[in-house]
């Protein structure tokens, strides 16, 4: 796999992922600046087919982009009628009061219930009328950075490498995509990000990013029981005060509705564990009716960024910028990033149309544009509701996020900051209350591994193992005496087993499961997974609807 | 000599079908389409006779909606020469296609036609007899070696319990089973070069062809469910039962 | 109406799935059959004893010609003025050759039909058998396979057919018979064996692997595996089945130590009947298994090959 061997393509700009602030960043780039070749790559096998959202969305940044959007078909038939924010408990629910005064971010007026995955393939064929080059079930795999320093584009990964790690028959060696500006847009936690951060020091002097694992199924139930536009969120059961999360239950399309739960990563219980929280929640009450005589249709998992302005970090390194989820740009009280990922995506085009006119080597207008745009204010605006769950609890959470809607309005004068990366908060199993989770009865809650069949995951097999545990002794030490193996309960994917428990624990790595959700990446206690991108073209392949 | 690739563009192989609520067939909205499995392996061989040198021309050619244009593109990336899209939006029932086949055979003149032995979708395993049939030519189906020498070729043939070898003279009809190759990746500088190659749009009329299928769908519903069966207490009762109940030993 | 059914035979013994499509063309009407090959006069006799077969038609043939498509698919379509439906059981000899046949007839195939709704309507499996279709057809003739594993077959013996003999036509000439190699190997293949035993993770290791092979021995069974037992590298990857291995649908599905994870019913839940040993009472394959036995494979497997020694 020598460089030499590896054919080389030039651009101007080279996006990394195909989600809402790619495409928007690739369309923003031909509408400003005509001639400027720009290339694409999404390491899901097709535009779509690893995003994974609510999705409820604000049509502000679409608005800007491309006006008429309505005439052109965008897939956004469902807007939003009737809005609930449920208390929950054991068994029964309290609907919040007056949300849009107690809540005014959960108010949806003027929003669209839809599937991410749906708008996003819309956009690229958008883009590829603006003559974008769009490449899917290619990953980026490696950062190019010439001598100077300045990053010069992303190599794809080799294809047909086996497990062993030595090239097989129809091995095909990856492609330099040479760019004068590389924007990375892989969403919450990327791969490449991860090296440019640590390349450039762009952490420098912010929170640490704290994350949530979202975990989804779409179902097609009754029609007596549809109620499109009607969006429902959940807090209280079942999760501890100490636990940030809740479930989420948008109705649209054609009899279907999306249904997920999210927990904050920074959860300190190893014991719990997401996907049967998720499941058991579907069999409360406030939920069960809806998915009685209903079908589940597919099922998935992603993780979003939780630490809003705090943890965003430095924007833009020679060479390029981060767009996105993967810089951070998530409205957490809306649970909201698709507006903000395509503004900042617009936003970064902007910054780097200018400097191919001016041919500046870092596109460092970007971070002002941000500033001097609407996404700042409103980021600005809900800094403190996610810290203070963090730091007051859940109940004491609500009540402060209360105080700064209706009092504050966003203006304290002071800012709560996050402390502790996710994955330094998990407590040892001795002390960890055992959760005891329903079994699941195969009409309304499901296993693991049926439930990743209904995400159409695949990897080609013979591949080396994309999730790499540094060091495999910590996993004894650490993982396994201490916290007991907490990767095999948050993983929503079934990928990490564990082995001869009895006997002698071992870890067993399913890596042909991976829904690429980068949950591992983030909680493993001492940060010794490493998730990189397998193979193109594997992972999930979210239909549409999803 | 000159190869003619049919391609078909399916529903994902990784991709479990869903039945249609209402009955009327499988979701393919938003759907992850790709190139028929058995379409590539046909691909791949024909790009190998070329190789080879035994081969100068392939052309890939599918029958179907606009969008079966990514399957062409595909073919080309693993190295066919140039397509022919047939556009249609009638579905498109194997007698049909090989008509469509047929045609393009009389105006390509390509000694070989390499199909796949069956679509994933509707597993109809026919196409390629068909069209075998309607051109009188030799047919090798199930082919799991093809050699080519001599204006003719030779094909080791899956068949029940082991493998049947005939030899055909040219120009012959061959398809595809999953053992002829392991098909390549279509690479990303090939997919890129594919971009510029050449591909014909026409229509079945222009070939004078009707599309109209035969059978029609009535309805379309999901495989029942298996039950569970019962719990045996011993080896002894196991034996008994799959010899007189169920009659399978 | 009068159907004709074109036989697969090895060897003059007419196969038990033929006899299903005779069951399959009894409900459209009076059956004749064909029969091919060098054995045909004995394939003949047998077919003449197959209850409800009025006639059968012979030819013999010791070219290798009756091995090849043209010929044979050309005689079909030769023959079919007389017949309203022409059958055969899915194998790889008649897939090869109906399709060609209707298309000389200008005629549709339906493949693989499970079930006859009338004489226009068929349900077929599409997708792998993800879905079944009703399908009609609007062709003056049909051109069916059938899947043997729907139709219950007719019994072999019984009836008195009479028998005619009837030529081969020239086909177009440009493919000649070369060889038959059957495979020697004393297991037949996954993919077409007639009895399956799977082992799973409850296998333990590659040694204990390897106690399936008497039983394997003794049914005359191909042997596969759950992908557990691959990646732990108790067989190699060709044994897998399932989503991402080999789709089985043997006539006796036995799964040894394996849980029945979806992706592994995607492999071989379409068996006629399946068989589950495993020691938890709640593992998920019981709910597709048509009988099965909790407890330790281990002590298990040695009383069923006991048994099996027994009354065999
Ligand atoms: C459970 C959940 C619910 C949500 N609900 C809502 C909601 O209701 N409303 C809302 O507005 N927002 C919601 N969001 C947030 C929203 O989905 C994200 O903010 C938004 O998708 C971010 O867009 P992005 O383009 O930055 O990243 P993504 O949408 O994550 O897209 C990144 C793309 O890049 C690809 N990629 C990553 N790495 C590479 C690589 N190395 N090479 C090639 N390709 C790569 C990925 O496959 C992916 O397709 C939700 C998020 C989650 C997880
Ligand atoms: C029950 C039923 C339901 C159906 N539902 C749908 C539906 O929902 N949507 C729909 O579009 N159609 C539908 N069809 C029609 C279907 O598209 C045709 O029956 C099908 O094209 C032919 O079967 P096959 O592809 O399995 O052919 P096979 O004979 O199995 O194909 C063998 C080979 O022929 C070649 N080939 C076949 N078709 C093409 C092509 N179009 N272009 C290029 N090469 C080709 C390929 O090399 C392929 O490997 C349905 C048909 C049936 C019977
Ligand atoms: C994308 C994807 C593709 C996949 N493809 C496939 C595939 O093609 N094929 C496949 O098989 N799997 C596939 N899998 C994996 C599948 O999900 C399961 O992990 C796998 O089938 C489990 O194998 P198993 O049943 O042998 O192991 P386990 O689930 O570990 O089950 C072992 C069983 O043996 C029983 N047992 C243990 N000891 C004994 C004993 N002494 N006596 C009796 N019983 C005992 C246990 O009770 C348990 O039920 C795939 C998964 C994914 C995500
Ligand atoms: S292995 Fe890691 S990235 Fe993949 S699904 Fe599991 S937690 Fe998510």
């Amino acid at each position: 796999m020598s460089e030499t061997t590896r054919e080389t393509m030039e651009f101007d700009v080279v996006i990394v992922g195909g989600g809402p602030s790619g495409l928007a960043a690739a369309i923003r780039l031909r509408q400003v600046a005509p001639d400027a070749s720009v290339c694409l790559i999404e390491k899901g096998s097709e535009i779509g087919a690893h995003i994974l959202s609510g999705a409820v969305i604000e049509p502000r940044a679409l608005e800007e982009l491309l006006p008429h959007w309505r005439e052109e078909g965008a897939p956004l038939n469902t807007p939003v009628t009737e809005e609930q924010m449920l208390y929950l408990t054991r068994k029964g629910s309290l609907e919040v009061p007056f949300l849009d005064r107690v809540m005014p971010h959960m108010s949806n007026h003027g929003n669209y219930i839809t599937s991410l995955g749906d708008l996003c393939r819309w956009l690229a064929g958008r883009a590829e009328e603006l003559g974008v080059e769009i490449y899917p079930g290619f990953a980026g795999a490696e950062v190019l950075v010439d001598d100077g320093g300045r990053v010069i584009g992303v190599a794809t990964g080799d294809m047909g490498v086996g497990r062993d790690g030595q090239p097989g028959d129809n091995y095909a060696p990856g492609m330099e995509l040479r760019a004068k500006y590389t924007l990375f847009a892989e969403g919450c936690r990327g791969s490449l990000t991860k090296q440019v951060t640590a390349m450039y020091n762009l952490r420098k002097g912010v929170d640490p990013q704290t994350y949530g694992l979202g975990i989804k199924e779409l179902w097609e139930i009754p029609k007596e029981m549809h109620r499109p536009g009607l969006v429902q969120h959940s807090f209280g059961w079942p999760l501890d005060d100490r636990t940030y999360g809740g479930a989420w239950m948008y109705h649209f399309g054609d009899n279907l509705v999306s249904y997920g739960f999210v927990v904050g990563l920074d959860y300190p219980n190893t014991w719990l564990s997401p996907f049967d929280e998720m499941q058991r929640v579907k069999l409360h009450p406030a939920f069960r009716p809806y998915f009685e005589g209903g079908r589940r249709i597919a099922y998935g998992a992603r993780a979003l960024s939780e630490g809003g302005i705090q943890s965003i970090p430095r924007l833009t390194f020679p060479g390029g910028a981060l767009i996105g989820d993967t810089a951070g740009f998530l409205n957490v009280p809306k649970i909201k990033g698709t507006h903000t990922a395509m503004k900042s995506g617009m936003l970064a085009a902007e910054a780097v149309a200018e400097a191919l006119a001016t041919n500046r080597a870092e596109p460092g207008s970007y971070t002002r544009r941000v500033r001097d745009s609407w996404l700042w204010p409103e980021l600005r605006g809900v800094r403190n509701i996610r810290p203070a769950f963090a730091k007051f609890g859940m109940k004491g959470g609500a009540l402060y996020s209360g105080i700064d809607a209706m009092l504050l309005r966003g203006r304290a004068p002071w800012t709560l900051h996050t402390r502790h990366a996710d994955n330094e908060v998990l407590e040892p199993a001795s002390i960890s209350p055992k959760i005891d989770y329903p079994k699941p009865d195969g009409k309304i809650t499901f296993d693991r591994l049926s439930s990743v069949f209904l995400s159409s995951t695949n990897h080609e097999e013979d591949q080396p193992v994309h999730l790499k545990v540094r060091n495999m002794s910590l996993w004894k030490t650490v993982n396994w005496d201490v916290f007991r193996a907490p990767e095999s309960r948050y993983c929503p994917a079934g990928v990490y087993e564990v082995a001869d428990e009895a006997t002698d624990p071992k870890l067993q790595i399913n890596a042909q499961n991976c829904v690429h959700c980068k949950t591992c990446d983030i909680k493993d206690p001492t940060q010794n997974i490493d998730w990189a991108t397998p193979e193109g073209a594997g992972g999930p392949n979210y239909p549409g609807g999803m | 000599m000159k190869v003619l690739v049919p391609v078909k563009r399916v529903i994902d192989y990784n991709i479990k079908p869903r039945v249609k609520a209402d009955g009327s067939g499988v979701e393919t909205a938003g759907v992850k389409m790709s190139m028929n499995p058995f379409d590539e392996i046909a691909v791949e061989e024909a790009v190998r006779l070329k190789e080879k040198g035994v081969v100068s021309e392939i052309i890939a050619v599918s029958i179907g909606e606009a969008k079966a244009q990514d399957t062409l593109r595909t073919a080309m990336a693993m190295g066919a020469d140039r397509s022919i899209l047939v556009e249609t939006d009638v579905v498109t029932e194997p007698l049909a296609v090989a008509k469509v086949l047929k045609a393009l055979v009389e105006k390509e003149k390509p000694d070989l036609v390499i199909l796949g032995k069956q679509a994933i979708d509707d597993d109809m395993n026919a196409t390629g007899q068909m069209l075998a049939g309607l051109l009188d030519r030799p047919q090798a189906t199930f082919a799991s070696k093809v050699d080519v020498a001599d204006g003719a070729v030779t094909v080791t043939r899956e068949i029940d319990g082991g493998a049947q070898t005939i030899k055909l003279a040219l120009p012959a009809i061959i398809t595809a089973d999953l053992r002829l190759n392991e098909p390549r990746y279509a690479s990303l500088p090939n997919i890129m070069k594919a971009r510029k190659k050449p591909m014909e749009k026409i229509t079945p009329a222009d070939l004078g062809v009707d599309m109209t299928p035969r059978l029609s769908v009535i309805s379309v519903a999901e495989p029942p469910e298996r039950k569970a069966g019962i719990k045996l207490d011993s080896a002894a009762e196991l034996v008994s039962r799959l010899r007189n109940e169920a009659k399978v030993i | 109406m009068t159907v004709l059914v074109f036989l697969d035979h090895e060897g003059g013994v007419i196969r038990q799935a033929s006899r299903s499509a005779i069951a399959a063309a009894n409900r459209l009407g009076d059956v004749d059959v064909l029969v091919t090959g060098p054995d045909a006069a004995a394939a003949a006799k047998s077919a003449a004893a197959i209850p409800g077969v009025k006639k059968v038609l012979q030819v013999t043939d010791t070219t290798g010609s009756s091995e090849l498509a043209e010929p044979v698919a050309a005689l079909l379509a030769q023959l079919a003025d007389g017949y309203t439906h022409i059958l055969a059981t899915s194998s790889a000899t008649a897939k090869n050759v109906l399709p060609r046949a209707a298309a000389l007839l200008d005629v549709q195939p339906i493949p693989d039909i499970v079930a006859i709704n009338d004489a226009d309507t068929f349900v077929r499996p599409i997708y792998a058998g993800s879905a079944l279709a009703t399908v009609k057809s609007a062709d003056a003739k049909k051109v069916i396979t059938v899947r043997a594993s729907s139709f219950e077959p007719v019994a072999a013996e019984g009836g008195n057919a009479v028998i005619e003999d009837v030529a081969l036509p020239a086909g177009p000439g440009g493919s000649t018979f070369v060889s038959t190699e059957l495979s020697k190997s004393e297991r037949p293949e996954l993919e077409s064996a007639r009895v399956v035993v799977s082992g799973g993770n409850g296998m333990q290791n590659e040694e204990n692997f390897k106690l399936l092979e008497p039983l394997a021995d003794r049914l005359g069974a191909a042997i596969g595996a759950s992908r557990a037992a691959v990646d732990k590298g108790f067989v190699s990857n060709e044994y897998q089945v399932g989503q991402t291995g080999k789709i089985v649908a043997p006539e006796l599905y036995i799964a040894m130590g394996i849980s029945g994870a979806i992706q592994h019913l995607a492999g071989m839940k379409d068996s006629k009947v399946i068989v589950a040993v495993n020691k938890d009472p709640e593992a998920p394959i019981f709910q597709v298994a048509d009988y099965g036995i909790v407890g330790d494979l281990f002590t298990i497997l040695p009383q069923l090959e006991a048994e099996l020694d027994k009354a065999g």
